[in-house]
């Protein structure tokens, strides 16, 4: 076992090396080279007046939030001594896994590509070049025949991989029994039960104000509702990401969450982050991608369709496309158990220097996919700044709702809490819906590879994603999930077949989630 | 009071015949002896007309006012409220009041709008001050965005002009009258989307006003984005909302019908523009409605046989400034998506249990208050007689369901509270 210290000094090691040579690094050194010319930077305590200024200017406060960013996103160093491939996922069955899915999603992927005799990327021509760029806010009018394309894969494929996921070591016998798993994730992760689920989530506790519940019409707002307002608005006044993120658990003023949001996620929208950003715009219009004309399908069969969404078409594709071609996605798969697939220019199949990540952010969107986008664009209008707060929000949670890892926050772990909290704490309902050949997840996993969205209504959505941030754990969708079927319990104990269950949980848009949540966790008599 | 009610009506739609039927009630023909029709403003003009018009017994009560042209057609809207804003500054009121540009401050909420053939040279006079301005022909008499065009050069009025094969303006007979607005070429964009809100608003009396405002009102969505570009004038798709017509553009959908809830839009201004200035908006929309209704009021002919529900066009514009378009006496009950058809199923259910209290035979002399437990999805918008009694203001505030809240005062813009304004 690593001793904390050498954890820590390990930990300190990795912030300084991803911090170093950031933009953040030449501002701060930019800032205190300025300080010089301030009367009260004296040089005989030179380094503590730097300090001290750096302090009361702020600019401490940035760099502790970039900090504090870095250990959110990244996992801590296992042992010194582990490879790279142990902090993408410890366990070889599951790397195994996600290299066998990944290669079946490549393959679907070539095999498209070859039917429909369309390249992986090509160059566009310059006419098309200046079409596309007169169009590009507009490009949901643009009507591309997309009917030979097809969603590279949909959630139900990917859990009939899920389904067949098995630990060599571990021997189940060939019998479920009570003692082992009903449900269809038949891999032994360790989750939480709600006793430790109530302790982490102790924010939602029965006693403590959250928005969601205590800010409704029939609630006095000056019973919780004001004060929160006030300590919100301070928040951001302070700048404090970490604050920000204990804060935002009981959830956020609509009129602060974008803010809220951006602290949280150490967005800041820099001039350097549009440039960026419009560099990415200008390789859209430069080549034109296989995977485009699959963003294209998915927002036309998704958010188009969506009554919430559908107003935000155009912004979905400036953020998709532009998302596709971002090479610093490429960072988060140094902790993800997923790879970016290779490709290879045209006749040099098999030559490694003519490889290439393709997509250039290794990321092959699914069918659903757009709608991790389609929320954020409530809350923010401004395309540089949508596409930021998407793709952190990307690399930071929504990956692991598409890759086979062992992580809590993992596809695989929050099926396995949705069907061990179900099995637990409604073993009638779920015995029920087995026999009749409706297993829960069957119906859940839609939901939370989802993240719910397009499910919930989006006020409520928000308020979910609120505690995703403010917990930084993806747990509160099986959570949620199983809180959903508690819910519907009596209707599903009625039903008789897939469909029908199907049918009881097929409109989620008038529920209120933080009520369900603090039923089901704090609430429920076990 | 055994008897069930027996309704007519000329307007073939299942919205309102579902909502008859499953009260029990019973259909009939004109000509028999009725309590409930719901007619078209054809038939109403017909029924109140000085040559075939009846007067109606106590038991009958109809859904249009006789003289609801006063607010529904475009001119006289413009006209009524251009008398009021006189009358008020008469008096002196510090509603009237103005700014240094001479534009009322509180009651500026109709683009400037000008009839046409009869305030042609002033029209020309006030385009000439700001040449580069659009401005919109609307006739005046018709519906569903017919006959609209838009025009940024005085050449164009004089080629529609010469098209309708007339010399001069002077001899128009008034149905073919038309308004000419300044249009709104700065509409608040959603996703780069124009949009214009649809609220509905029923009228149980004009003296005194009783109004309420249907919650789940609804934006419509251009399915093409609004440039203000010339070369796009003539894309009715861009500058019309109108379902009916955005109904032909390529891109109609129809699960959602380019339709979002108020709800939406509130969520979506509260997160990009913040609390305040969305709460301000929505208090402002709800204050040109009932300065609208005000209005009128006094020339309505307050027959106590009718009530209304009256479909109220809004655009906001990029700095949050809400704009009455029209308002319609016969807001369309045609549904375009499945969402629609409910909206305007519970619509006419909560407005039928507003206007025939109980589902019982009417008696239009009953003095038109009905109990909180029925409004259903509409809220008290103004009550003129409440708001006398208490002496505090009873209208709405922006924030649906929070029915606690100051009431008394109304600081506007200029921080004064303008208590008595609302009586």
């Amino acid at each position: 076992m690593l001793d904390p210290d050498r954890g820590l000094s390990l930990t300190i090691a990795r912030v300084v090396q991803r911090l170093q040579g950031s933009s953040l690094h030449s501002q701060l050194e930019r800032q205190a080279r300025v300080s010089l010319h301030k009367p009260e930077i004296k040089l005989e305590s030179l380094k503590e007046d730097i300090k001290d200024f750096l302090k009361t200017s702020g600019w401490e406060k940035k760099l502790q939030n970039a900090v504090y960013s870095e250990l959110n996103v990244f996992p801590l160093p296992c042992h010194p001594a582990a490879p790279p491939e142990h902090i993408k996922e410890p366990l070889a069955y599951m790397r195994k896994a996600q290299g066998s899915w990944e290669k079946r999603i490549l393959k679907s992927l070539n095999s498209m590509c070859t039917e429909l005799n369309i390249p992986l990327a090509q160059k566009r021509p310059a006419n098309e070049q200046k079409e596309l760029l007169n169009k590009w806010n507009e490009m949901g009018t643009d009507e591309p025949d997309l009917s030979l394309f097809r969603p590279v894969y949909a959630p139900k494929d990917f859990l009939e991989v899920l389904m067949n996921l098995r630990n060599p070591n571990y021997e189940n016998g060939e019998q479920p029994s009570f003692r082992n798993h009903l449900g269809l994730i038949q891999v032994p992760l360790k989750v939480k039960d709600i006793p430790e689920l109530k302790e982490d989530f102790s924010e939602l506790g029965l006693n403590i104000g959250q928005l969601g519940i205590d800010d409704s019409a029939q609630v006095p707002p000056e019973f919780f509702e004001n004060e929160h307002v006030r300590v919100g608005q301070k928040v951001l006044a302070e700048q404090d990401s970490a604050a920000a993120q204990q804060y935002v658990r009981q959830g956020c003023p609509t009129a602060l969450r974008a803010d809220l949001w951006a602290l949280i996620l150490n967005v800041s929208n820099q001039p350097e982050d549009i440039l960026y950003y419009e560099q990415l715009k200008s390789n859209v219009i430069q080549h034109n991608l296989l995977v485009d004309s699959l963003i294209y399908k998915d927002v036309k069969l998704t958010a188009s369709n969506d009554d919430y969404y559908f107003v935000f078409e155009d912004y979905l594709y400036q953020v998709l496309l532009c998302f596709s071609r971002d090479t610093s996605v490429l960072e988060h798969f140094s902790y993800s158990s997923a790879t970016p697939p290779k490709s290879y220019i045209q006749g040099k199949l098999g030559m490694e220097e003519y490889a290439v990540y393709y997509p250039p952010n290794g990321v092959i969107p699914f069918h659903g996919f757009s709608m991790y986008v389609a929320p954020l664009c409530f809350l923010y209008h401004e395309p540089s700044k949508l596409y930021q707060i998407f793709r952190e929000m990307y690399v930071r949670f929504f990956f692991r709702l598409h890759s086979i890892s062992s992580h809590p926050s993992g596809i695989v772990s929050l099926c396995l809490l949705f069907e061990t909290l179900l099995q637990t704490h409604l073993p009638q309902l779920f015995y029920h819906l087995r026999e009749i050949g409706a297993q829960p997840l069957r119906i859940s996993f839609k939901w939370m590879v989802r993240a719910f969205s397009g499910y919930l209504a989006t006020d409520q959505l928000l308020l979910l994603w609120d505690r995703i941030l403010g917990y930084n754990s993806l747990e509160i969708l099986a959570v949620l999930a199983a809180a959903v079927f508690a819910f519907r319990a009596v209707n599903l104990m009625e039903v008789t077949s897939l469909a029908a269950a199907e049918a009881v949980l097929a409109d989620l848009s008038t529920l209120k989630v933080m009520p369900l949540l603090q039923i089901f966790l704090f609430a429920t008599v076990t | 009071m055994a008897g069930k009610v027996k309704w007519v009506t000329d307007i073939e739609k299942s919205v309102l015949i579902n909502n008859f039927e499953k009260r029990g009630w019973i259909q009939v023909a004109e000509n028999e002896d009725w309590n409930f029709y719901w007619m078209s403003v054809q038939t109403i003009r017909n029924v109140f007309s000085v040559e075939t018009g009846y007067r109606l017994s106590d038991d009958q009560i109809v859904n249009h006012f006789p003289n609801h042209y006063e607010l529904t057609r475009k001119d006289l809207m413009v006209k009524n409220i251009k008398r009021y804003r006189k009358e008020l500054e008469k008096e002196g009121s510090p509603l009237a009041e103005k700014d240094e540009n001479g534009k009322y401050i509180y009651l500026d909420f109709v683009p400037v709008t000008f009839m046409l053939p009869a305030d042609y040279n002033l029209f020309v006079e006030e385009f000439r001050k700001n040449p580069s301005s659009t401005w919109i022909m609307k006739p005046c008499g018709k519906a569903q965005g017919k006959g609209i065009f838009l025009i940024n050069k005085l050449s164009q009025i004089k080629k529609w002009s010469r098209d309708s094969k007339t010399s001069s303006f002077v001899s128009q007979s008034s149905k073919e009258a038309y308004v000419i607005s300044l249009y709104i070429n700065n509409p608040l964009l959603i996703g780069g989307k124009k949009f214009d809100l649809r609220l509905y608003v029923l009228v149980s009396t004009y003296r005194p006003l009783r109004c309420y405002m249907y919650k789940l009102g609804f934006c419509r969505f251009c399915t093409v984005k609004y440039t203000p570009s010339t070369s796009e004038l003539d894309n009715m798709f861009v500058h019309l909302t109108n379902v009916a017509i955005q109904k032909h553009g390529d891109d109609y959908n129809h699960i959602h019908g380019g339709k979002w809830t108020v709800s939406n839009l509130r969520l979506y201004l509260e997160s990009t523009r913040g609390k305040e200035v969305t709460n301000k908006l929505f208090d402002e929309i709800h204050w040109i409605i009932v300065q609208s209704l005000k209005a009128v009021a006094p020339v309505m002919n307050n027959d106590k046989h009718c009530f209304e529900c009256y479909g109220y066009d809004i655009i906001i514009d990029d700095k949050l400034k809400p704009w009455l378009i029209e308002v319609n006496a016969s807001p369309s009950l045609t549904s375009s998506t499945a969402n629609d058809r409910i909206l305007k199923y519970n619509l006419i259910n909560d407005t039928l249990n507003i206007a025939v209290p109980n589902g019982e035979i009417p008696d239009s002399k009953w003095n038109k208050s009905p109990p909180k437990e029925v409004l259903g999805n509409y809220e008290v918008l103004y009550d003129e007689e409440m708001a006398q009694s208490d002496g505090t203001d009873r209208d709405l505030r922006g924030r649906p369901g929070q029915s606690t809240g100051v009431k008394g005062s109304r600081a506007r813009d200029s921080g004064k509270p303008v208590l008595t304004t609302w009586k």
